[in-house]
């Protein structure tokens, strides 16, 4: 009855893997499919590395000599080492955007319903794409670091320190992406994805402690910055890379004691959270 | 051969051929599906034997698409039993993946990456090793013909071969079920005919296929048996000849010079038109000049027809005799439905009308091109 058309007879699909093997290797399949897209349309990551670099640029030379940092006084020099961490975990929070807008742009073109069709592990269309972008992260931060050498920026603490630095920003970015991934499963455009994914973390990334000590806000915005997830990454990067002025005065707050452990518990919280929320929205993800 | 006869066992789901009690590879019993107050599928009933063709026709909107939606798995019915390849699609969702390929309404492919990269990936994630995934992507960019790009990125493709490509990822795992929804829209007469003879050639080899569909033509040409769909529901089903047969008669079919002539050319076709059918029977279509009429009198009431148009002075371009088309069955069928559909002012109705004039106008255009 199944009489084979005039094609060779097809592959038999192999027993489900099922389970963790499964979702794995579906996940790599569909991360690489979006890697050679990456490949494929480099201006994205040419672009994306624009607005870091020119942050780096302002915000040092423009704005470097009137901040006036405590414990520093008005040192440009100290200034730009200060702000380097804060531009790093801003640059990897706006990776949300990318993979906002990939997602919705799946969605668009029907691509979603095919993965929907196949039987592949259910996360792995998301959790693909968040690999990949955290592969573009970690590119963006390699250039961004040799440009913030480039105009001064030092490490004052041992290798290992400062690889635990980037750990946690690379982190934080793969956190945000499933913020992403959520956004681009809500929305129906990608350029909807975009703004969607963007506008809400300018006030994140700015009530913080990124660019200026939160010591000089108003007292909601202070708190609010003190316990900005955003906030425990910068200021655990600046410890561990050696960056913080020497008298700075750190302030009372849980997360800025302990930042290192408020940024690693934060991101697995959002990632535990988002991932959660975006995997559902998959499942019944309508076009 | 032993690839395939390992899918059967892998599934173990078909039925037994020639065996009255088991339904067919497609069964779908009741389903309804609401989308806030529109009811998408109001009830829906299919039932299609292995190995044949099952053609969904229906006017935008009718619920064609949610219909397969609901029977891929992309979404749950709010009632409703669907079993397809043995499997039922709400308990075993992910095995009936195993056992389907889908082309949806738009070609879902990658376009920045190869036809290759394209179909290596979609092998993989129907969980083909990686060997096999590539073996099967060239055997397929052979046979769809798409040899020769398929190592370039899909954006360089053409439409006809975006769809091609989009088809031959649907058919990585030879899947016993498919199916394939509007798959020839948008595509120039060439690429339509090419991919009808894909499709042909698939269901020779025994694959059964639900395919939504609105152009009449299509469906007369690949499906064994059609269902109308209308607003949700299947309003009529049978094999192209017993549609036609069940709209009955012979038409005839006036072009008049000028325009300003079609009301008087109205009232003579509708007195001959076929009892039952009313006034309402006379089809305008004002753009082309062109009044259709169903009609029970052959050869003899066509020359009196003629006769009729002469003596008022009314100039004719072109009439002719001829059997009825499904275009005919389906206006019979759906003529009131959409006026009701008017009536009640809903967003959905208001514009069915003019969509159904202007896809008429475009089978028309397209038949042209056809011949």
């Amino acid at each position: 009855m199944t009489a084979t058309t005039t094609a060779p007879a097809a592959p038999t699909p192999a027993a489900p893997a099922g389970g963790l093997r499964q979702s794995v290797r579906d996940s790599l399949t569909v991360a690489k499919r979006n890697l050679i897209r990456m490949l494929r349309i480099p201006e994205v990551v040419v672009f994306g590395l624009f607005q870091p670099i020119m942050f780096v640029v302002l915000f040092s030379y423009v704005f470097g000599g009137s901040i006036n940092l405590p414990g520093a006084g008005l040192d440009p020099g100290l200034y730009r080492e200060f702000l380097m961490a804060g531009i790093f975990a801003q640059t990897v929070t706006f990776a949300t955007a990318g993979a906002g807008a990939g997602i919705a742009e799946d969605m668009h073109k029907g691509l979603i319903d095919r993965f929907r069709s196949l039987p592949m592990a259910r996360g792995a269309v998301l959790t693909g794409r968040t690999l990949a972008d955290l592969v573009q992260t970690g590119l963006t931060l390699i250039v961004l670091g040799l440009v913030a050498l480039l105009v001064g920026w030092r490490t004052h603490e041992n290798g290992l320190k400062v690889l635990a630095g980037f750990g946690l920003l690379l982190l934080l970015g793969y956190a945000f992406t499933w913020i992403g991934a959520l956004i681009g499963l809500t929305v129906r455009t990608p350029e909807a994805a975009t703004s969607g994914g963007l506008i809400w973390l300018f006030p994140l990334t700015f009530i913080s402690n990124a660019f200026v000590p939160s010591q000089n806000m108003p007292t909601v915005l202070r708190h609010f910055a003190e316990w900005n997830p955003f906030s425990a990454t910068v200021q655990a990067c600046r410890e561990l890379f050696g960056n913080l002025p020497p008298n700075y005065p750190v302030p009372d707050a849980w997360p800025m004691q302990h930042p290192a452990w408020a940024s690693l518990i934060w991101s697995i919280v959002i990632i535990a959270f988002f991932r959660t929320l975006a995997v559902r929205k998959y499942k019944s993800a309508t076009a | 051969m032993p690839d395939i006869s390992g899918l059967i066992i892998i599934n173990n789901h078909f039925s037994i051929p020639g065996s009255p009690l088991m339904p067919g590879a497609i069964y779908a019993e009741g389903l309804v599906k609401t989308f806030g107050a529109v009811r998408a599928l109001d009830g829906v009933d299919l039932d299609v034997p292995e190995g044949t063709v099952l053609g969904l026709l229906g006017p935008n909107g009718a619920g064609k698409t949610t219909a397969v939606r609901v029977l891929t798995t992309l979404i749950r019915p709010d009632s409703g039993k669907a079993v397809v390849a043995g499997l039922d699609v709400l308990k075993q969702p992910n095995e009936v993946r195993r056992s389907i390929g889908l082309s949806g309404q738009f070609a879902a492919i990658d376009e920045y990456l190869t036809g290759r990269e394209n179909l290596r990936m979609v092998g993989q994630l129907y969980q083909l090793s990686a060997r096999d995934a590539k073996k099967r992507a060239g055997e397929l960019l052979e046979r769809f013909n798409l040899a020769d790009a398929a190592d370039r990125t899909a954006k360089t493709y053409s439409g006809g071969m975006r769809r091609r490509l989009d088809l031959a990822a649907a058919l990585v795992v030879r899947p016993p079920v498919m199916f394939m929804d509007e798959p020839t829209t948008g595509l120039d007469p060439r690429n339509r005919l090419q991919l009808w003879e894909v499709i042909e050639e698939l269901v020779a080899g025994g694959t059964t296929l639900l395919l939504t569909t609105q152009y009449l033509e299509e469906a007369d040409r690949l499906a064994h048996d059609i269902a109308v769909v209308d607003h949700g529901k299947v309003i009529a089903r049978g094999t192209s000849d017993q549609l036609k047969a069940q709209t009955g008669g012979e038409r005839v079919e006036v072009v008049v010079h000028d325009r300003s002539e079609i009301s008087a050319a109205e009232a003579i076709l509708a007195k001959h038109s076929m009892p039952g059918t009313g006034p309402e029977g006379v089809t305008v279509e004002k753009h082309t000049r062109r009044l259709t009429v169903p009609v029970t009198g052959g050869a003899k009431l066509l020359a009196e027809v003629i006769r009729e148009l002469d003596g008022r002075g009314i100039e004719i371009d072109d009439i002719g005799l001829r059997r009825p088309t499904l275009d005919d069955v389906f206006i019979t069928l759906t003529g009131h439905a959409a006026e009701d559909a008017d009536e009640q002012g809903g967003a959905e109705g208001g514009g069915a009308t003019a969509d159904k004039k202007q896809k008429r106008k475009d089978r028309k255009q397209k038949k042209g091109a056809v011949k």
